[in-house]
C-alpha cells in the first residue's frame, strides 16, 4: 500500500460527490460548492450476498492488473479482410460429419426457437442432407446433425448465425496476435436464412453468394494484399456509422476500397457487375464484416486469470450468454429478452422472436448500442427523441466499461473514444444492462425481418460471472 | 366497415428511414387506423407495402426516389384523416430542446470521471450499503462522510482503520452534521466563518453549538462530525483522534471544542491525551460525564451552552423579561435534537429534578421504569419513532401529535421544545407549532422553546421566532436556558 497522505479537507475548497439523498446535492449547489451526484441504485439489484463479492472484486488489485491486459489486448488489435472461402476451409469441423453451426451459447434442437430450427432445416438443405425442409426439421429432431455455437470455432454469425461447410466465409486476420475470426456474408435484407428465412429464394442466393460472390471477393482481397479495418471503422464512425444497425458508411467505404481489385480480378462483365451491385444495394453488406472484426479483437482477451472483462456476448433466440476473459470458455446464460424497438409495415411486437445472433460481439468492442452516439439517424431504434439522449445511452455504457478506444472516436461526443471493455463488476455494481441494437425476426421459421431495435442483456449473466470470478483461484 | 387504403406520394422527398418508421408507429396508433407506413418507394419496399396490404395505384407509381404515406382504415373517412395527419407529422419541424441531456452517473467511479477533482462523498445511502460506498470512496483518495446509520459496529471500526491507514478522514456513519470551510453538509447550519474548530460525536449538538457562536458574532473554521460511536470502545475515537490532528494543524482554527456522550472511560485517556499535545485551547463537553482529570490546555463543559460560553469568554444572557406565573405539574420535553434533549435534562437534574428519558442521560431514569409525576424529555429522533417514518427535524407530524396531547394533560405545567433550523430540517417548523398552539385551550401549559439556527439559514431565525412568539411559545437564547426557563415555569 502507498504510504498515506494526509488529508487534504481542510486546505482545499470542497469539490462532493454526493451519494444518496439528492437534496444534499440542491444544497450544496446552492452554496456554490461543485457537487456531482450519483443517481444510486441498490448494488447487485440489492443482492446483499452478491454485493459483498462484489466489494472483494471491486477492490481486488490482480483483477484491475488483468483488466488492464485484456484491455491493451484488444485494443492493440489490427484486423484485416485476408480472404474470402468455404467455411470448412477455414473451420476443418465442419467438413466432418453433417455439422452445423449456430449463434448464441450452446443450445439443444428442442429448445430452439421457431427461425433457427427454421434455418437449420434451410441449411440441411442447402447442404444436400435432406431433399425438402420437413424432412430436414426431422433429422434435425433426430440429432442426425452436429449442432455447435460458432463461437467454438472461432466464428460468428448474425441473427441465427448459421454456418455450414459450403457457406462462404469472410476471414479476418488480427495481425497484432495472429487469430483469425470467421463470419458468413451478409445476405441482404428481408426474406433471407440469418432470419430463419428458408424458402427456395433463400436457398438460391446462398448458392450465388457461394458460387458467385465469394470467390470473386476472395480473388479481390487476396489480390490488394487484405483490407486492413480499423482506420475503415473509424472513418464510418466519423460518418455516421454504429456498425450494427447502421453500416451503410463502412460498406461503401469497402466497396470503394474492394471494387478496383474486383475490376481487375473478375473476368466476365455481368458477373462483375452482379457483384458490385450486391454489396452496393446492401447497406448491412458490412455488419458482418464489423462481427469477424470483433470475433477477432475479443478472442487475443481471453483466458487471461482473474480478468472480468467480457469476451463475448451472444443470443440464440432462447438463451442470452456471455464469456467473461477470467473464466474461460464457459458461459454465463440468462433467459435473452425481447427486443423493443420499431416494425415493418404489417407486424407488431405480437409477431417478435427473442432477440438472436451473435452480433452483440460488436457491443462488446465497444461498436453498436455503445456508439449510439456516432449514429443520430438510428436513434430512434432506442426511443431517444433526439440525438442528446442517445449521447446519453453511450455515456451509460462508458459506466461499465474498463477503458476507451483511442482509435475510434465520437465526433458528436468531442471525440470521446467508444467505450471498451465490458467489466461484469461494472455491470453488476451500476445494474446499467449493456445496450445491444438489434434486428427483430419474426417468431415463425421462413418469415424473416420484421422490425429493428435495442435490447438489453440479462443482468442475469453478469452476476453468475461475477459469482464465478470470485470462486475462481487467485492467479498463481 | 369495408377497409379503406390510401396511398399520398411525395415527390422526390426523402427521409431516413428510421425517421419514417417512427412516424408510421405514431399513425398506426390513430384510432380508426389498422396499419400504416411511410417508406420510400423503393421496388423492395413497395413489395413490402403491397404485402401488408397497403399499396394502392397511386403508391404504385411513385419512385425510387419519392415517399409513400400509407395508410389502411376503418372507413373512408378514417382513411383520409390519419393521412392527413401523416402529412402533419411530416411537415413537424423536429424538436430543437434538450440538446445537452444532463447524465446523472450510476456510481462513483463514473462520476469521479465527471469531477475528477472531488475530494469528499457525501454518502446518505441506506446503512446496509453504505461501508462498501465508503470503502470505494476511499480506495478513490476521498475523504468520507457517511449520513446513514445503520451500519453495523464492525463496518464502521474496519471503515475508519481503512482511513486512517490511508490518511483520510471517516466522517460518521450517523453523521448528521459537518461544516466544511463555511459550507454546510447534510444537517447543518449557516454559520459564518471564523477561528473556532468543533468536533462532534453529536449533529445537534455542533448544530447548537456553532449557532450559539454565530449568535454571539463570532464564527467556526471547521465542524466536524465524527458519528455518534467514534467515542465508545470498539471504535475508539479514531476518527476524533484525525478531527483532533487536522483541526490541530490547521492555521484557521485558534481553538477547539469537542462535543460527544461520555466517552468510554479507555478511550478518555487517548483522547485527553491527544489533546494535552496540542498548543491550542480545547473546551470538553462531555454531556454527562462526571468530573475527570483535564490537561492544562483543556476545560470542562457540562452543557452545550457552557460549551458556547467557555469559546465566546462571555455568558448567554437569561432571559430576564416578564414571565407568566408558575404552574404545578411536571416538565414535559418533547424534542427533535438527541444532544438537544440530553442537555435538557442535564439542566433539570442539576435543578435537583427527578427526570425520565427514553434516551437517559446518567443520573435520569428510563421512561417505562419511572415514577408518574417526573419530568419526562422525550427524544423523538429515537430508532422506536424514527422506524419507517421521517425525522421530526424533517417532518414534525410526531411532535404535532404529542404536543395536541400534551396540551391537554392537566399534569403537565411546561412543554419544553427545540427548533432546529438549518439545511435539510422542515421549511417552516415553527408555523407547524403555532398550528397546534392555535387549537389549544386557554389554560394550557406554558410553552418554552429555543431555536438552534441563524438568520443565514433557509428558514431565518427571526422568522421562527417571530411566529413563535406570536403563537405565546416563551422563547430563551439556548436550549440550556430554555430548560431553566421550565425549571422556574414550574412547581411541583
Amino acid at each position: 500500500m502507498a504510504e498515506p497522505t494526509p488529508s487534504r479537507l481542510l486546505r482545499h475548497p470542497l469539490s462532493v460527490v454526493n451519494i444518496g439523498l439528492p437534496q444534499f446535492a440542491a444544497d450544496l449547489a446552492a452554496s456554490g460548492v461543485p457537487v456531482c451526484h450519483v443517481d444510486w441504485r441498490p448494488p447487485a439489484g440489492g443482492d446483499g450476498e452478491l454485493a459483498a463479492v462484489l466489494a472483494r472484486l471491486l477492490g481486488d488489485a490482480a483483477i484491475a492488473a488483468a483488466n488492464r491486459e485484456a484491455v491493451a489486448r484488444m485494443l492493440a488489435a489490427e484486423p484485416v479482410l485476408i480472404d474470402v472461402v468455404p467455411a470448412s476451409a477455414a473451420i476443418p469441423a465442419l467438413g466432418e460429419g453433417k455439422t452445423i453451426l449456430h449463434a448464441g451459447p450452446p443450445i439443444a434442437w428442442e429448445r430452439m426457437c421457431g427461425p433457427m430450427q427454421g434455418a437449420i432445416a434451410g441449411a440441411i438443405v442447402l447442404e444436400g442432407w435432406a431433399g425438402d425442409l420437413a424432412a430436414a426439421a426431422e433429422l434435425a429432431a433426430a440429432g442426425g446433425v452436429r449442432l455447435e455455437p460458432n463461437h467454438h470455432f472461432g466464428a460468428v454469425g448474425p441473427m441465427t448465425g448459421i454456418t455450414t461447410r459450403s457457406m462462404p466465409v469472410l476471414v479476418v486476420e488480427n495481425r497484432t496476435f495472429a487469430n483469425r475470426a470467421y463470419a458468413t456474408l451478409n445476405e441482404g435484407l428481408g426474406r433471407v436464412m440469418r432470419f430463419g428465412g428458408n424458402d427456395a429464394d433463400v436457398l438460391k442466393r446462398l448458392a450465388w453468394l457461394r458460387d458467385v460472390l465469394a470467390p470473386a471477393l476472395g480473388k479481390a482481397v487476396r489480390a490488394a494484399n487484405g483490407v486492413p479495418l480499423k482506420s475503415m471503422v473509424a472513418r464510418g464512425l466519423a460518418m455516421g456509422d454504429e456498425m450494427h444497425q447502421r453500416n451503410a458508411a463502412c460498406t461503401s467505404l469497402f466497396l470503394r476500397e474492394i471494387a478496383p481489385w474486383l475490376a481487375r480480378t473478375s473476368a466476365a462483365g455481368v458477373e462483375l457487375a452482379e457483384v458490385l451491385a450486391f454489396i452496393a444495394a446492401n447497406d448491412q453488406f458490412f455488419l458482418n464484416i464489423a462481427m469477424a472484426i470483433g470475433k477477432a479483437m475479443t478472442d487475443p482477451a481471453r483466458n487471461i486469470a482473474r480478468a472480468s472483462i467480457v469476451t463475448a456476448m451472444c443470443r440464440n433466440g432462447t438463451d442470452f450468454g456471455i464469456r467473461v476473459s477470467g473464466t474461460g470458455d464457459r458461459w454465463f446464460t440468462a433467459p435473452v429478452e425481447m427486443p423493443v424497438g420499431l416494425y415493418f409495415p404489417g407486424f407488431s411486437a405480437d409477431d417478435a422472436n427473442p432477440d438472436m445472433g451473435d452480433s452483440a460481439i460488436v457491443e462488446s468492442i465497444g461498436l453498436g448500442g455503445f456508439a449510439m452516439a456516432a449514429a443520430p439517424a438510428v436513434v430512434g431504434f432506442v426511443g431517444a427523441g433526439s440525438a442528446a439522449e442517445a449521447a446519453v445511452f453511450t455515456q451509460r455504457m462508458r459506466e461499465i466499461t474498463a477503458s476507451e478506444n483511442p482509435h475510434w472516436t465520437i465526433p458528436a461526443l468531442n471525440f470521446a473514444g467508444v467505450a471498451t471493455g465490458i467489466d461484469v463488476r461494472l455491470v453488476v455494481e451500476t445494474g446499467i444492462a449493456p445496450t445491444i441494437n438489434t434486428g427483430i425476426a419474426h417468431k415463425k421459421p421462413g418469415v424473416g425481418q420484421v422490425g429493428a431495435g435495442v435490447v438489453r442483456a440479462p443482468l442475469a449473466c453478469f452476476s453468475a460471472a461475477v459469482a464465478a470470478l470470485d470462486a475462481e483461484p487467485e492467479a498463481t | 366497415m369495408r377497409a379503406n387504403v390510401r396511398n399520398a406520394v411525395r415527390r422526390g422527398l426523402y427521409l431516413d428511414s428510421v425517421a419514417l418508421m417512427r412516424l408510421s408507429r405514431e399513425i398506426a396508433a390513430l384510432s380508426g387506423v389498422e396499419d400504416a407506413a411511410l417508406m420510400m418507394a423503393t421496388p423492395a419496399n413497395r413489395a413490402i407495402l403491397a404485402e401488408a396490404g397497403l399499396l394502392d395505384s397511386d403508391g404504385q407509381s411513385a419512385g425510387a426516389n419519392d415517399l409513400i404515406l400509407a395508410v389502411r382504415a376503418q372507413g373512408a373517412e378514417a382513411a383520409d384523416a390519419a393521412l392527413a395527419a401523416a402529412s402533419l407529422l411530416l411537415e413537424r419541424q423536429p424538436s430543437t430542446g434538450n440538446a445537452a441531456v444532463p447524465h446523472s452517473p450510476r456510481s462513483l467511479r463514473s462520476a469521479l470521471g465527471a469531477q475528477p477533482g472531488a475530494n469528499l462523498a457525501l454518502i446518505s445511502v441506506p446503512g446496509d450499503y453504505a461501508a462498501a460506498e465508503a470503502r470505494k470512496a476511499l480506495g478513490c483518495g476521498l475523504d468520507v462522510m457517511i449520513f446513514s446509520d445503520n451500519v453495523p459496529l464492525a463496518e464502521e471500526v474496519a471503515l475508519k482503520r481503512e482511513g486512517k491507514a490511508l490518511g483520510r478522514l471517516v466522517l460518521g456513519p450517523d453523521c448528521g452534521t459537518a461544516i466544511i470551510g463555511g459550507t454546510p453538509l447534510a444537517f447543518a447550519n449557516r454559520v459564518p466563518r471564523g477561528d473556532i474548530g468543533l468536533i462532534g460525536a453529536s449533529g445537534t449538538g455542533l448544530q447548537e453549538v456553532s449557532c450559539l457562536i454565530a449568535a454571539a458574532g463570532r464564527g467556526i473554521s471547521h465542524a466536524i462530525g465524527v458519528g455518534s460511536r467514534d467515542l465508545g470502545r470498539e471504535v475508539g475515537a479514531l476518527s476524533t483522534l484525525a478531527a483532533i490532528d487536522l483541526l490541530d494543524a490547521d492555521p484557521a482554527t485558534a481553538r477547539i471544542v469537542l462535543i460527544s456522550k461520555p466517552p468510554h472511560p479507555e478511550v478518555v485517556a487517548t483522547v485527553l491525551a491527544r489533546v494535552g499535545q496540542s498548543r491550542k485551547r480545547f473546551t470538553m463537553c462531555f454531556l454527562g460525564a462526571v468530573a475527570m482529570h483535564l490537561p492544562r490546555n483543556a476545560s470542562a463543559a457540562a452543557t452545550l451552552s457552557a460549551a458556547a460560553e467557555d469559546v465566546l469568554g462571555a455568558a448567554i444572557a437569561p432571559v430576564t423579561s416578564p414571565m407568566p406565573a408558575a404552574r404545578d405539574g411536571l416538565i414535559l420535553g418533547l424534542y427533535a435534537g438527541g444532544s438537544l434533549a440530553a442537555e435538557a435534562q442535564l439542566v433539570l437534574i442539576a435543578a435537583g429534578r427527578p427526570v425520565a428519558s427514553n434516551a437517559a442521560v446518567p443520573g435520569a431514569s428510563a421512561l417505562e421504569a419511572a415514577a408518574p409525576r417526573v419530568d419526562r424529555i422525550i427524544d423523538l429522533g429515537a430508532d422506536e419513532f424514527t422506524r419507517g417514518r421521517p425525522h421530526p427535524m424533517i417532518d414534525p407530524a410526531v411532535r404535532s401529535t404529542k404536543l395536541r396531547g400534551a396540551l391537554l394533560d392537566r399534569g403537565v405545567a411546561v412543554i419544553l421544545l427545540d427548533i432546529v433550523l438549518g439545511l435539510g430540517a422542515h421549511p417552516d417548523p415553527a408555523r407547524e407549532v403555532a398550528a397546534v398552539l392555535a387549537g389549544a385551550p386557554p389554560d394550557r401549559p406554558h410553552l418554552v422553546a429555543s431555536v438552534t439556527g441563524t438568520e443565514a439559514d433557509p428558514q431565518v431565525r427571526s422568522r421562527q421566532i417571530a411566529t413563535l412568539n406570536a403563537a405565546g411559545v416563551l422563547l430563551a437564547p439556548s436550549n440550556a436556558r430554555a430548560a431553566a426557563l421550565a425549571v422556574d415555569l414550574a412547581r411541583g
